[in-house]
């Protein structure tokens, strides 16, 4: 699940990813150049507007009230008035899907948004400080690095209980690791800098120099990072979904779409393949996209 | 080499202390007495006094950490609260179960995915190069739970080739082993692409060429012993993801293994044998991860002297 987040880690943890000698507005613009040449990328990326524009607008494209249910219409295959048919209380699978989008999205941003103001305040504290701030912090990042990471989010699930909320939290905790470990290994580069040596001279706090100087010219690998980590919270929130740990009934979510799904698998087989199709979709646009933008923010990477 | 293995040794034991505390602590701090739990509402205060008292629950958390601990490194985790059954036993027989999926799985994985990395490779920029990594592209991104279901509506219930649930016999073996493995066939198959497009590229690789070695000779021998040292750690890493990982697949095929057991605990809120797989889940993990770590130091002595050695 995390080779593209791996390589990537490494490039940067070597020094082979840089890019805070280049100035920043034709940077970023020429980021921008190199990536709408990207045409999988691009795809992708409108892949993703669509799938944002489905989430917000899901009220007004849902053809149903997601939770309502209709005895009359249970278990139907795909018809004219329901696209992809109904599920076991009558409600109407597309609908449901769209809801979805909307758990999968916000799963996967505020998941990646909670690993990332951890991460980061931690990686640039250790780089930073360095000494025993930096002992302990990477001893304990090692221990997180340790634990596999289904049973943890599992772990964390049972202790705090099901919800959204509560995912947010989990996956938050579970991979804020990563970011933690660029970010220093980053930081620990960028502190050699003559600037952040000027800053220093002048008489600039810590606080002031890490947030002004040292995170800021973190943030391509922090946009990286979290374009990447959306897809594997998404992934995380439908596995724990269909174990029966994430998402509750009967808020639509597509994990547990197709754990409701896994008992009528002969019955009516679409059920339970539509909504794995959505994070399927889901899951490649964003993998597909955040390479891109790694190749589009370092040239220097592609090959 | 000794005090690379030796740091690497010290730091799996804290690791593992780290393990257990943060799993004891997680675990403790649930909601609702488990005593009062597993006795129903029907006992009276001194019965739930004296299990409490059997069960080692009425000292100190500190000092139920440390019971807890000293019990663990005689691999000892008490018993479930539900079946009785010793925590230690069913691990190791719901384990067995277990390595057998992961076995196959791996096997799978890593024959499918070097196979497909190495022809689309060789094969670069063709349209065998494009189906390979879309298809591998799919492998990575589509759910493992998902998939096993794909493979029951259509192998075994459509098809009518295979059973679609239980661990009885080798033929229940094929459907999980395809369902867990695919998501590593995929990557394995996407590493071993770039790293032998990478070595293809190489001067030896010309030399060989130009003294006329046969071009399966020149892929099999030159590119892809040079290409292996990557593939080698990414495989490694997934064989204790397979292992420790495989709770989505016993679900969907009802296989009788560790993660279903973790599932188990949860659901019954059995904590001994939840601490119990937790742990030792966590202690398979540390440990395929260092006995990887180490055999790759041996392989690149890169390792031993560079930045793996911090």
């Amino acid at each position: 699940m995390f080779n593209k987040q791996k390589k990537f880690e490494e490039a940067v943890l070597s020094g082979e990813y840089s890019n805070d000698d280049i100035e920043y507005s034709s940077y970023y613009k020429d980021s921008f150049k190199r990536l709408k040449k990207n045409r999988m990328a691009m795809v992708c990326a409108i892949v993703i507007i669509l799938l944002v524009i489905i989430a917000v607008f899901a009220p007004v494209l849902a053809p149903y009230d997601p939770d309502v249910q209709d005895y009359a219409n249970i278990l139907k295959s795909p018809t004219k008035a329901h696209l992809l048919g109904t599920d076991e209380y009558g409600r109407d699978i597309l609908s449901r899907i769209i809801y979805g989008t909307r758990v999968s999205l916000s799963v996967g941003l505020l998941a990646q948004a909670l690993a990332t103001v951890i991460g980061v305040t931690l990686g640039a504290l250790a780089a930073y400080y360095g000494g025993w701030v930096d002992t302990v912090i990477s001893r304990i990042t090692e221990i997180f690095a340790a634990f596999p990471d289904l049973i943890f989010a599992m772990g964390i699930m049972f202790v705090i209980g099901p919800g959204i909320k509560n995912i947010f939290i989990a996956l938050g905790l579970l991979t804020w690791v990563r970011t933690a470990r660029m970010i220093r290994g980053q930081i620990l580069q960028l502190k050699e800098k003559e600037y952040v040596e000027a800053a220093k001279a002048s008489g600039a706090t810590a606080f002031h120099t890490i947030t002004k100087h040292l995170i800021p010219n973190c943030i391509s690998t922090v946009i990286v990072l979290v374009t990447l980590g959306i897809p594997n919270a998404i992934m995380y929130e439908a596995s724990l979904s269909f174990l029966g740990l994430g998402i509750q009934p009967p808020t639509a979510s597509w994990g547990s779409m197709i754990s409701s799904a896994q008992p009528f698998i002969s019955y009516l087989p679409t059920y339970s393949i539509f909504p794995g199709i959505a994070i399927m979709i889901t899951v490649i646009a964003f993998n597909i996209f955040g390479d891109g933008l790694r190749d589009a923010l370092d040239p220097k990477m592609k090959n | 080499m000794l005090s690379y293995i030796l740091k690497r040794l010290a730091q799996t034991v804290l690791v593992l202390f780290g393990i257990t505390l943060i799993t004891f602590i997680l675990l403790n701090v649930v909601p609702g007495d488990p005593v009062a739990m597993m006795l129903d509402k029907r006992a009276d205060e001194a019965t739930i006094e004296k299990v409490r008292h059997e069960m080692g629950l009425d000292v100190p958390l500190p000092e139920q950490y440390i019971n807890f601990v000293k019990g663990a490194v005689r691999l000892d985790f008490g018993k479930s609260y539900f079946t009785k059954e010793n925590v230690m036993d069913a691990l190791v027989r719901s384990f067995k179960v277990t390595v057998k999926l992961a076995a196959m799985s791996f096997i799978f994985a890593c024959v499918i995915g070097l196979t497909c990395g190495m022809i689309a490779a060789v094969y670069r920029g063709k349209w065998i190069d494009s189906l390979l990594m879309t298809l591998s592209m799919v492998g990575v991104s589509a759910p493992s739970f998902w998939i096993a279901i794909i493979l029951q509506i259509v192998i075994g219930l459509k098809l009518d080739l295979l059973p679609i649930s239980g661990f009885d016999g080798p033929l229940n073996y094929i459907l999980p082993s395809i369902a867990l493995g695919t998501r590593y066939a995929g990557s394995i198959a996407r590493i071993t692409r770039t790293s032998m497009l990478d070595v293809i590229k190489q001067d030896y690789i010309r030399t060989a060429r130009s003294k006329g070695v046969k071009e399966f000779l020149v892929i099999m021998k030159h590119a892809l012993k040079n290409a292996m040292i990557p593939i080698v750690t990414l495989v490694g890493t997934e064989l204790g993801y397979m292992l420790t990982g495989s709770m989505l697949i016993e679900k969907v095929f009802a296989i009788p293994g560790i993660g279903k057991l973790a599932v188990d605990g949860m659901m019954n809120r059995d904590l001994p044998l939840l601490q119990g797989t937790v742990v030792y889940i966590a202690l398979v993990f540390v440990i395929v991860n260092l006995v990887v770590d180490i055999s790759y130091a041996f392989i690149d002595p890169r390792i031993r002297y560079g930045k793996g050695g911090e």
